[in-house]
């Protein structure tokens, strides 16, 4: 039952790089950049959340909820002052941009919340049959196989947001206006619509959407230090290529992949070969699929 | 991807090819054999046949979207043929890549120009010299003897080339900031400098002025005849190709309608309907 | 001489050299009349490693006009395999200096090879796609190297992987040592070193880019089309201009390395090849001048704010989004424009 644990904890850890995954493929879609700062995004969404929780004694959905407003405000803020005025640059420029506010946003963190690590609190416990125990997961065939609850909610919340996207994005006016946008900007403008608030959207939607990943992954790997977002964000870019960047169902594919890869990997090879694991079966996949597993190849006019 | 592997039917090579008297005794330059390409399902060109001179001034003229510029895909390698035979000087160019083609001497210019436009006009030049004045990385970064006496050589060579279009004194000018009809020349120049026996020229005349086009005309026919080459022109300017083309190839989606002098093209009735026919005053 | 001198880009390599050595008699009279703190000197040895790695990864961006995020990965190699040969020739070559030459030709020739099996795969790749992979490539080493375990004993090297299984004899050293890297390092960098190191670069950089394969190089970064259209072959230019990129990479892991008693594989991770490409573009694309300098004052500014503490990284982030901001927004640019009549921003296509 073992082989069955790791493939649900690989979907669970995946469902989390989806939903991150999902921020850098919309961003990547519309507005053609990497968003080196999204990881950080995450990274704040927790603290938000934490200190909603531990220090203020909120309930913890009106934490999340918190999380993801400020998240949505910060990417928008980010967006509107550092971003939007280099539209036109070099995608070289934007990523140092981009770069330079995730130091920002680390180096923030570091100074507001010191680098000692919070411990997330658990949210998905249930008080036991015997009060001292308290139960968190689920246990199937005699204990054999033990689903935890934040499994449970994480795989839910992915499948939810990733239907809501895409319902979102294929029957809504906004949604069209998005695909229309990252197809061609100026024949969109041309058809009314306004590019920049639907770049604006983009990243407040990304940005909520870390804040919840934040929590997620925060519940599944408590220890938060201002540095939580980065690997994890890297991964998921990561993720969003090896699915084909731009795309919504290739997010989700290929973030999920990801998490079994490197779940499997720290259980069947080696705890800190895993990464190199999963950077490598990246780069075989895009030697194979240029342009990701889902992703469409775009030929140059000659 | 193509569901039909190999067209079943085998036409003979049309034998109205219009190789000038000249060329006669010698092998054609070119010769394309049911040249065809599909993109999806669509046939974008199809049974595509061609024989070209080793000195003829040949055009190719259809419709927007007739597959012209498909064609100097396909000669070029830019695009693999899905069925047909591209032969360059009697040899199958098959499983080439596109820098292995231009060594094998076909050179082309782009309709959307395609210049290197941080470089020099002098460099966009030497760059079209590359595999005229060979020597290795090493020879470079150490500044071998060799190195000067080649870069001599590209540099005098280069200008002697400009010279063609009077643009030696440009040479150091960023060819991206060049005017659009010099933009062009200097295309035409980078393409000769790989010392083709066939250049490819996609729309050379367009967004030059009457005048300008004039005397465009004059410098093709130069080019053919100082360096003795081959040129396929694609062109929608009707007094250039019916000035310079000795033969005309006309193709309407994807396939060729018509081949023939200019005079026979313009009494063409098909070509006039598919072409000539909808722009009244040519 | 006169014809030279009007070639504009032989005038900017003369600067550059010009610029390089005068930096270098200065700091080091400075530094000989005993009027340099010492944590100044201390890092005269690192900023030319970073000056030789901006100046590297500009062969790569600005000149071939490729992404990557893995540059760091080039110098670990150079590091670690430098280091290795500096101390398993500790005895056959006594001579200091020698011993680091060799070393940074071992690490530079490593680096080139790994450089080149890299190149393969990464180079069949385009724009982020490419970018993403040398980003990967650049952590896949990191863990390799944070896995290795090599020793040395009379037998010669032993070498595996995840776990010491070196066994070695008696008289055996165990030189890299897992996610501990190398101990006990003699440190036999000095800065003349890293100033002829940087030299050397300069030298094959300037006269690469002026002979016909940096033509062809630049050539592809302008548009591969046309560059294929002219005969000339993508993957060997842009292998070549990879490789030599990450042999001098490697060179200055060396150097960088053999400054320091210990090395570990994390030093040389993401955040290091990004560093190096932020040096790249505040020095500008292709602007070797502009590399060193920004390698070297970025390098010793967050020295300098060391008085602001804890707010130095922070003004360090703001420094570099308004750096960015500054220079690529068309209206800071247009209103610079206005401010500083008859300065033309060099044209950039994206």
């Amino acid at each position: 039952m073992s082989f069955l644990n790791f493939v649900i904890s690989g979907i669970s850890l995946g469902s989390i790089y989806a939903i991150i995954a999902l921020g850098y493929t919309m961003v990547y879609g519309i507005a053609k950049m990497l968003n080196f700062a999204h990881g950080d995004v995450i990274m704040v969404g927790a603290y938000v959340c934490f200190f909603a929780v531990s220090k203020y004694n909120l309930p913890p959905l009106v934490g999340v909820l918190l999380a993801v407003v400020i998240c949505t405000l910060l990417g928008m803020t980010i967006e509107k002052l550092a971003y939007k005025p280099l539209r036109s640059a070099t995608s070289l420029a934007v990523l140092i941009t981009a770069i330079g506010v995730s130091y920002f946003l680390q180096n923030a963190a570091l100074l507001l919340w010191t680098s000692n690590p919070k411990i997330f609190p658990s949210f998905f416990k249930r008080a036991g049959a015997d009060a001292t125990q308290a139960v968190n997961g689920v246990s199937l065939f005699g204990g054999q196989l033990r689903i935890s609850y934040v499994t449970v909610v994480t795989i839910a919340v992915c499948l939810v947001i990733m239907v809501a996207l895409t319902l979102f994005t294929s029957r809504t006016k906004m949604g069209k206006a998005m695909r229309a946008c990252s197809e061609d900007k100026d024949a969109a403008r041309l058809m009314g619509i306004n590019v920049d608030s639907t770049i604006s959207l983009t990243f407040a939607i990304g940005s909520g959407l870390a804040a919840i990943a934040g929590v997620l992954l925060c519940s599944a790997y408590p220890t938060l230090v201002p540095t939580t977002g980065s690997m994890p964000g890297i991964k998921a870019f990561t993720a969003a290529v090896f699915g084909g960047i731009g795309s919504i169902p290739g997010a989700l594919l290929g973030g999920i992949l990801l998490g079994v890869i490197e779940i499997f990997a720290k259980a069947y090879i080696s705890t800190q070969m895993s990464d190199a694991v999963v950077f490598a079966v990246l780069i075989i996949v895009l030697l194979v699929k240029p342009a990701g597993l889902l992703g469409r190849k775009i030929h140059e006019k000659v | 991807m193509a569901k039909e592997f190999v067209k079943g039917k085998m036409v003979p090579v049309p034998s109205t090819s219009i190789i000038p008297e000249r060329d006669l005794d010698k092998t054609p330059i070119l010769e394309c054999r049911h040249l065809g390409i599909d993109f999806g399902g669509l046939r974008a060109v199809d049974d595509f046949n061609l024989i070209l001179g080793r000195t003829e001034i040949a055009g190719l003229i259809g419709p927007n979207g007739a597959g012209k510029t498909t064609v100097f895909n396909l000669l070029t390698k830019v695009y693999h043929p899905t069925r047909g035979t591209i032969l360059l000087d009697g040899m199958d160019t098959a499983g080439k890549t596109t820098p292995q083609i231009n060594r094998m001497g076909i050179a082309r210019t782009f309709q959307n120009i395609r210049l290197f436009n941080n470089l020099s006009v002098e460099d966009n030049v030497k760059i079209g010299l590359h595999n005229q004045e060979p020597y290795s990385a090493a020879t470079g970064i150490f500044r071998l003897p060799k190195y000067w006496r080649q870069e001599k050589a590209s540099h005098e060579r280069a200008l002697e080339l400009l010279s063609i279009f009077d643009m030696q004194d440009m040479a150091d000018t960023p060819a991206g900031s060049l005017p659009y009809g010099a933009q062009r020349r200097l295309e035409i120049v980078r393409a000769l400098a790989t010392n083709p026996s066939l250049l490819l020229l996609d729309e050379p005349a367009a967004g030059m002025n009457p005048s300008e086009t004039g005397e465009l005309m004059e410098n093709i026919v130069k080019i053919r005849d100082t360096f003795q080459i081959a040129v396929l022109l694609i062109e929608h300017d009707m007094r250039l190709v019916m000035g310079i083309c000795e033969g005309i190839c006309v193709l309407n989606f994807g396939r060729i309608i018509a081949k023939g002098t200019s005079d026979e093209i313009q009494a063409n009735p098909t070509v006039i309907e598919a072409y000539l026919g909808r722009k009244k005053e040519a | 001489m006169k014809k030279l001198w009007k070639n504009k880009t032989t005038r900017k390599s003369f600067v550059t050299y010009a610029f390089v050595v005068l930096a270098y008699v200065i700091l080091q009279s400075i530094a000989a009349g005993g009027g340099m703190k010492s944590s100044l000197k201390g890092m005269l040895v690192p900023i030319c490693a970073y000056v030789v790695m901006a100046i590297s990864l500009n062969l790569v961006v600005g000149i071939s006009g490729e992404l990557s995020l893995g540059h760091a990965g080039f110098m670990s190699v150079g590091a670690f395999t430098g280091v290795t040969a500096a101390i398993a020739l500790q005895n056959a070559i006594p001579n200091a200096p020698l011993r680091l030459v060799v070393a940074m030709v071992v690490g530079a020739v490593f680096a080139g090879i790994v450089g080149f099996l890299i190149g393969i795969p990464v180079l069949r790749l385009k724009g982020d796609y490419l970018a993403i992979v040398t980003l990967a490539f650049g952590e896949i080493i990191k863990s390799i190297f944070n896995n290795l375990y090599v020793g040395m004993d009379g037998k010669g090297l032993h070498i595996s992987l995840l776990e010491d299984k070196t066994h070695l004899m008696e008289d055996g050293r165990l030189i890299i040592a897992g996610p501990m890297g190398i101990g006990g390092i003699q440190k036999i960098a000095t800065f003349t070193a890293g100033f002829i190191l940087i030299l050397v670069c300069l030298f094959v950089i300037f006269n690469l880019v002026n002979s016909r394969s940096g033509r062809a190089i630049m050539a592809i970064r302008d548009n591969r089309i046309a560059a294929e259209s002219v005969g000339i072959s993508v993957t060997k230019y842009k292998m070549m201009a990879f490789v030599i990129s990450a042999a001098m990479a490697g060179a200055a892991g060396t150097l960088f390395a053999l400054n320091y008693s210990t090395v570990v594989a994390n030093k040389f991770d993401f955040n290091t090849s990004i560093l190096v490409l932020v040096f790249v573009v505040f020095g500008g694309l292709g602007n070797m001048l502009g590399s060193i300098i920004a390698a070297a004052v970025l390098t010793v500014l967050p020295e300098a704010l060391r008085g602001f503490a804890t707010y130095r990284m922070l003004i360090y982030a703001i420094v570099l989004v308004l750096v960015m901001l500054a220079t690529n927004s068309p209206r800071l640019k247009a209103l610079l424009a206005r401010l500083v009549p008859g300065r033309k921003e060099e044209g950039t296509d994206g």
